[in-house]
């Protein structure tokens, strides 16, 4: 009976909050504005045009001895001709390549493997390797972009030329032809959108929690109408938790806006479930309401509120792993990510939505996000109980 | 006997860090009353009110309200009362109707019951036709309005009014006041108000406490307390003297019999003072100081004049004296600091 009361506060609490919140215009446009806003930051910071490459300095090794490869070669060097988007040199392997690399002397490689040739003879996709300056993130990516996009594209050439006389049985090798490796990248997809989005949606809610929560608290606060329901006979919990409802139903809400936009606009595909993202999205929720409680149960004044918030934000938002990959941190920054739920949201979610896994590629993942939560709620309920009896 | 105790306060205290709000103040409050706290800025009002609606902990002492413990059964007390606090308890963008339904359902209150109150609210303060009007479009008093009826929702035995009628214009105030007179004696429902406004709590309240610095000075009916300084002895006088100096009113702050000083204009002074010859010692003062007085009036003594014979006449009523002039409502007296008007 008291838990059915505390739940139909807690809902009506919530039904008041997304009220005011829908006929806010501002917030609305908020809501839409900026994750479209940082959605087109980022790509204007992290630039995925290939157009936008020229003179790359790029060394290219054919360690096939085959006439696919020489194919590929030439074409590569007519499509260059064209674009004048690298600068191509000689290498002797893999190793040359890398010690090129470190050197600076080139920002990339573009390596056709023995086996090239023999594999798509036999009807299989034959793999490019591709090699990038990993010291230098942006250009990776970029370079790395750049290249995977110029060996599709040739690919779908070989594949019109290849159609009509095909007898392989593989449909993909016919189509797809070329397929891109990636070497020594840290994970996922070439596409910088790819890579981010999926730490965007984190993000949102994340800030839905840790900004929103603490926010709609201290405003009531400070004009006087958290008192009209603090002097009902309402349990001190049906507050929090109606705020968090309204909070995780905005966050999730602008997630999913995230997701629309990286799709329609960004090309962002995503290869796994999509039931699991929105778990995942529910679960980071889960890992930073106790946060949320807690900052908001240490905060008299809005103005308060909204700069504990900033602090605490802007380490998670660059440690999470949202912009750039943890692995390219120095040691002890990985340290601290390695303890912020954001990071293990990232992560999770980009596993799945670009590689696909499943739940159980993200049990660690899951079990730490479940256990800082319960954590920080065991320590923030009884702080915010407090908090509003002083 | 306890029945007929709505609420009891036993030394009650409130510290803010080295600050003390409210003073080891104990009074009781009887079953269907109407009973005032009548205080200058800072005195301790909201904060006693705070305390008795189980919204701020006391640091000290007991009170009970509806036989209950406001630090024990917080909860239940909660169920017995009502607030209408300093600050509006209501969202802006939330139609009348939405708002009030808000907390109809935070009191339990069935779909039907509450269809019923809120519809029967409504028509007490008329208000009918705004129901499904953003509270945001409302005018200060219409706010108001539907402010007093939110904390009747679940027809609390006691109420709370922090300030009701700050910031109202005369009709509304007149309105306002007449609706807690109306709940008082219709449905017996016990009041306790806060006002810095001499005439409200002259008309409204049974009793009044008077608050200053965190202590009850005096707590009676009004009349008693106005009885208190128009004995013999005491008295007050209202003097129009043109050539009027300040060092006219200096001289007259140092004399002996002189009690306090308001300075109400450019030409005219408030005195009161005690002792038998006091008005000739105030006539002989200010016409030795080369003061011409064209107009005396004894006056009877108001709740202000109460008030600032029992506070005395200290550093506070320096600054009393310059602003009293400026800060005269239409209520004719009005106590103490302004600028704490209803922000929203
Ligand atoms: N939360 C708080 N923290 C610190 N000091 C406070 C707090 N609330 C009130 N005070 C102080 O306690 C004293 C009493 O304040 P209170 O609000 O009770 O006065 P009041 O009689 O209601 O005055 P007003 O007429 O201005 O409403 C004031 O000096 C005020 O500054
Ligand atoms: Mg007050």
């Amino acid at each position: 009976m008291k838990a059915k009361q505390l739940l139909s506060h807690s809902a009506w609490i919530c039904w008041k909050d997304l009220l005011e919140f829908a006929r806010s215009k501002m917030a609305l446009v908020m809501l839409l504005l900026m994750p479209l806003f940082m959605m087109i930051m980022v790509g204007f910071i992290f630039p995925d045009s290939a157009a936008m490459m020229e003179d790359v300095p790029i060394a290219l090794v054919d360690l096939d001895s085959g006439p696919m490869g020489e194919n590929f070669t030439m074409q590569l060097e007519g499509l260059n001709e064209q674009t004048g988007m690298m600068v191509l040199s000689g290498a002797t392997d893999i190793e040359d390549i890398r010690t090129q690399i470190y050197a600076g002397d080139i920002d990339g490689g573009i390596v056709i493997p023995a086996n090239f040739t023999q594999n798509i003879m036999a009807g299989q996709q034959g793999t490019i390797i591709i090699m990038t300056d990993q010291s230098n993130p942006q250009l990776s990516m970029q370079t790395q972009q750049a290249l995977s996009y110029v060996i599709d594209e040739m690919g779908t050439y070989a594949a019109i030329g290849m159609l009509s006389a095909s007898d392989s049985n593989t449909t993909l090798a016919t189509v797809q032809p070329y397929t891109v490796e990636i070497e020594d990248l840290v994970e996922g997809d070439p596409s910088y959108f790819q890579f981010v989005a999926p730490g965007i949606m984190a993000m949102v809610v994340m800030m839905s929690l840790m900004t929103g929560l603490p926010h709609a608290i201290s405003y009531e606060k400070d004009t006087g109408t958290l008192d009209g329901m603090l002097v009902a006979p309402i349990h001190r919990l049906a507050i929090i938790l109606g705020k968090v409802l309204a909070q995780t139903t905005r966050g999730m809400i602008q997630g999913i806006l995230i997701l629309l936009l990286a799709m329609l606009l960004f090309g962002v595909v995503i290869y796994g479930n999509i039931l699991i993202v929105l778990l995942i999205m529910l679960l980071t929720v889960l890992s930073f309401v106790g946060l949320g409680i807690l900052v908001t149960s240490f905060t008299d004044k809005e103005e308060t509120a909204s700069m504990i918030m900033m602090t605490m934000m802007f380490p998670m938002m660059f440690l999470g792993g949202v912009f750039f990959p943890i692995e390219q941190m120095p040691g002890f920054m990985q340290t601290i990510s390695s303890v912020l739920p954001l990071t293990y949201a990232t992560s999770a979610m980009r596993k799945v939505m670009i590689l696909g896994a499943g739940m159980g590629d993200i049990t660690t993942e899951i079990l730490f996000m479940v256990i800082f939560g319960l954590v920080f709620l065991l320590i923030s309920v009884p702080m915010f109980k407090r908090a509003m009896n002083k | 006997m306890t029945e007929e105790i709505a609420i009891q306060t036993n030394e009650l205290t409130k510290k803010f860090g080295d600050l003390v709000a409210v003073d080891k103040v104990s009074f009781d409050v009887k079953k269907g009353e109407i009973f005032g706290f009548l205080g200058p800025n800072g005195a301790g009002k909201t904060t006693t009110i705070r305390m008795l609606c189980t919204l701020t902990r006391p640091t000290d002492g007991t009170a009970t309200v509806a036989d209950l413990d406001i630090k024990k059964d917080d909860h239940e007390v909660r169920g017995h009362i009502g607030l209408v606090s300093e600050k509006l308890i209501m969202y802006d963008r939330l139609t009348a109707y939405e708002n009030l339904k808000l907390f109809a359902k935070l009191y339990n209150l069935s779909k039907d019951q509450m269809e019923k109150k809120i519809d029967e609210l409504l028509k007490l303060v008329h208000m009918e036709k705004w129901k499904d009007k953003q509270i945001g479009t409302y005018s200060t008093g219409m706010k108001q309005r539907i402010n007093v009826i939110r904390a009747l929702l679940n027809e609390p035995e006691i109420l709370f009014l922090d300030e009701p009628t700050l910031g109202l214009d005369p009709q509304s105030t007149a309105e306002i006041r007449e609706f807690i007179r109306k709940l008082n004696t219709e449905l017996n429902t016990t009041i306790i108000l806060t006002t810095h406004m001499m005439v409200e709590a002259d008309m409204l309240c049974d009793r009044l406490g008077i608050i200053d610095r965190g202590k009850i000075v005096a707590l009676d009916t009004p009349e008693n307390l106005k009885k208190m300084i128009s004995g013999n002895d005491n008295l007050v006088t209202e003097m129009n003297i043109p050539n009027l100096t300040n060092t006219m009113v200096e001289t007259l702050q140092a004399c002996e019999c002189v009690k306090t000083i308001s300075r109400l204009d450019n030409t005219k002074i408030k005195v009161q003072a005690n002792g038998d010859d006091a008005f000739d010692i105030i006539l002989d003062t200010v016409r030795a100081g080369g003061g011409k007085i064209t107009s005396v009036k004894n006056l009877e003594p108001t709740l202000e004049d109460v008030f600032l014979h029992i506070t005395g006449r200290e550093v506070r009523d320096q600054a009393n004296v310059k602003q009293r002039a400026e800060n005269r409502g239409p209520d004719g007296h009005s106590m103490g600091g302004g600028g704490n008007r209803r922000v929203r």
